[in-house]
């Protein structure tokens, strides 16, 4: 190796080392025997079956994976919806706007998002009665908000390379638009819908800010629970947890990209 | 086989499969069909041919019922189209890009359409594989498009709307995608398909040659007009306007005013050959009418002797190109026009073998000679 590679090459290890050290920190760490989180006194699997017999732990990853699946199917569904229309808008400007505003969320800080969310449900429930209090369904609704605008980014990205002489080729094949949209665009459409869906769900699963705006009482979601306990002090069980949603996270998100790259490379021409 | 019974009717006594009647389509300021007439018979290898931007693709899609009209009608078969939706015309088209569903296999994407038929499973499995087999495509169903060579993917396009047994076939550049020497095959095989299975085939294409070799007739379109209808022979040698002939191959245009007609045989007075030149009169114009007179590169005869005809043009033998059946050469007018010539290799050695910079004769039957008014 010559000594000009040797530079590029360390920055790229300290890059990854910055992004990645603490991560593998904390996963070696799961498995410390100590009580004591920073002192290490040996190999053990003990936090994970502490984690286990949880239960506390166990209803809050139940709740989440609840929230994070209702919200993304919503998401996905709504996303699709849009991207549709957008897809329709002949003026550049008009769709333009509408781009604009259905990826604010994406921008707009979480604690504002937040924050409005919560005003907006106390007064619908003062207003109209619903939603009566504040729980798993105000968390859901919240979470489909900015589901949607990450939806509506990958099921546009895709639509946007669709074909529109295949909906025509159906058509003049003789399907009416309902059975062209279930036997060609959906189809066609489907891997970039589970890609959406999958990233709604981890987002949903990962959300901490709004989360603890828009809960109340009696449903806390995992990343709730994990952040409240932590501020008592670390358990070693927390370290277990989150080596577990790390790589439970990375298996989603390395489908999501897996399925879009194959889809890609299915259309090329 | 017999030329003349072979070639499908041209218009007359059967009623025309498509009749087409003030059709009309506006792209914002822009007209891309304007007030379109034209009947296309039953079995006929009808070509739609134009430069791009000519509507013709267009008037495709508007018999595919893809396009809306902004006024007029399009009749299949006695049937007014208007209103009927696409996916319910008697037609089926064959796409430029060819628009297979990239996730449906060969099989998958013929049967698609008996499929929204809802034909009986038995009966599209043996449609599917005899329209497979008719274009020798029968081995590769269960491929993928993407797995397929450009000529292949141009198979299953067809054999995607021939299964649906249409009333008419509609092609919008069947040939386009494909390289030279596949295209001269393809262009054959198009030909003998229609012969064989007999439904009308409608082709848009932009390339003179591929019309001239495929089609019963020709419609030449401008600007979202019919500039001209008829059997490829006619636009050929008898073009109705400048456009026309020059869109057909090579012509020599010169520009004059009729001096005088004597027995069908128009005398004109052109300046730009710097001579009075025959004709054939076109029996519309008179003395006095300005005309263009067209004469195609392989009727001029060409001599360095002073021929016997009066209306010899002298020239000087600028480019010459020996094509292999034929030479090419450019000469050129006192007036500094310059006229192209087609040889054969016998006219060649005939002419007394010309090279550059010599001093030639040109002439040409009066008879070949057309009078263009436009």
């Amino acid at each position: 190796m010559t000594r000009r590679a040797l530079f590029p090459l360390s920055m790229l290890a300290f890059g990854y080392a910055f992004l990645y050290l603490p991560i593998a920190v904390l996963m070696v760490y799961s498995f410390n025997d100590n009580r004591l989180v920073a002192v290490w006194s040996g190999f053990s699997t003990r936090w994970y079956g502490e984690l286990f017999r949880n239960a506390q732990i166990g209803d809050a990853l139940w709740l989440s994976l609840r929230v994070a699946a209702v919200s993304a199917t919503a998401s996905v569904l709504l996303g699709t919806m849009a991207a549709f229309a957008m897809q329709r808008i002949r003026r550049a400007t008009g769709r333009g706007a509408f781009e604009a505003l259905a990826m604010a969320p994406l921008i707009l800080p979480e604690v504002l998002t937040g924050l409005s969310l919560l005003m907006l449900f106390v007064m619908l429930s003062e207003a109209i009665g619903w939603p009566a209090g504040r729980g798993a369904t105000t968390i859901t609704l919240a979470h489909i908000t900015f589901g949607t605008a990450y939806a509506i980014v990958v099921i546009r990205a895709r639509l946007s390379q669709f074909d529109p002489r295949l909906a025509e080729a159906a058509a003049d094949l003789g399907a009416t638009p309902w059975r062209t949209f279930l036997r060609v665009t959906l189809p066609l459409l489907a891997p970039a819908m589970l890609a959406a869906w999958l990233l709604a769900f981890t987002l949903s699963l990962d959300d901490v800010v709004i989360a603890s705006f828009v809960t109340g009482p009696g449903a806390s979601t995992l990343p709730i629970v994990i952040f409240s306990s932590v501020r008592l002090g670390v358990s070693p069980q927390i370290n277990a947890l989150a080596t577990l949603l790390v790589l439970g996270v990375a298996v989603l998100i390395a489908t999501a990209m897996l399925m879009l790259w194959r889809a890609e490379r299915r259309s090329a021409p | 086989m017999d030329a003349d019974q072979d070639r499908p009717l041209t218009g007359g006594d059967a009623p025309p499969i498509i009749r087409i009647r003030g059709v009309t389509r506006r792209f914002g300021g822009t007209t891309a069909l304007d007030s379109v007439d034209l009947d296309i018979g039953r079995g006929e290898f009808f070509c739609l041919l134009g430069a791009s931007g000519s509507g013709k693709t267009t008037l495709l899609r508007a018999i595919a019922g893809l396009e809306t009209l902004d006024s007029g009608h399009i009749l299949v078969d006695g049937e007014d189209m208007t209103g009927w939706p696409a996916y319910r015309r008697p037609v089926n088209m064959m796409f430029q890009s060819y628009a297979l569903f990239p996730h449906l296999t060969v099989e998958k994407n013929v049967a698609f359409g008996l499929q929204e038929e809802r034909r009986p499973r038995d009966e599209i499995r043996d449609r599917v594989q005899a329209t497979l087999d008719l274009l020798e495509m029968g081995a590769l169903g269960g491929r993928k498009p993407h797995q397929l060579s450009g000529g292949q993917r141009q198979r299953v396009a067809l054999a995607r709307a021939l299964v649906k047994r249409p009333k008419i076939l509609l092609l919008d550049e069947p040939l386009a995608a494909l390289d030279k020497k596949l295209r001269e095959r393809a262009q054959a095989e198009l030909v003998s398909l229609r012969e064989r299975i007999g439904i009308t085939f409608v082709v848009v294409t932009h390339d003179q040659e591929e019309a001239i070799g495929m089609a019963s007739r020709i419609a030449l379109m401008r600007d979202g007009k019919l500039v001209q209808i008829g059997e490829p022979r006619d636009l050929y040698d008898a073009p109705c306007s400048r456009y026309v002939a020059d869109f057909f191959g090579a012509a020599n245009l010169f520009a004059g005013t009729v001096a005088g007609i004597t027995a069908g045989i128009a005398t004109v007075d052109s300046g730009e050959a710097g001579s009075d030149l025959p004709a054939l009169c076109d029996g519309q114009s008179a003395t006095g009418a300005a005309v263009t007179v067209m004469v195609r590169p392989e009727h001029i005869r060409l001599s360095r002797q002073r021929p016997a005809q009066s209306s010899a043009l002298a020239a000087r033998v600028g480019a010459l190109a020996f094509l292999g059946n034929s030479y090419a050469c450019e000469l050129t007018l006192p007036t500094g026009k310059i006229v192209r010539v087609r040889l054969s290799p016998l006219e060649f050695e005939a002419a007394g073998r010309p090279a550059q910079g010599d001093e030639a004769h040109l002439w040409w039957e009066p008879k070949v000679a057309r009078m263009l008014s436009q």
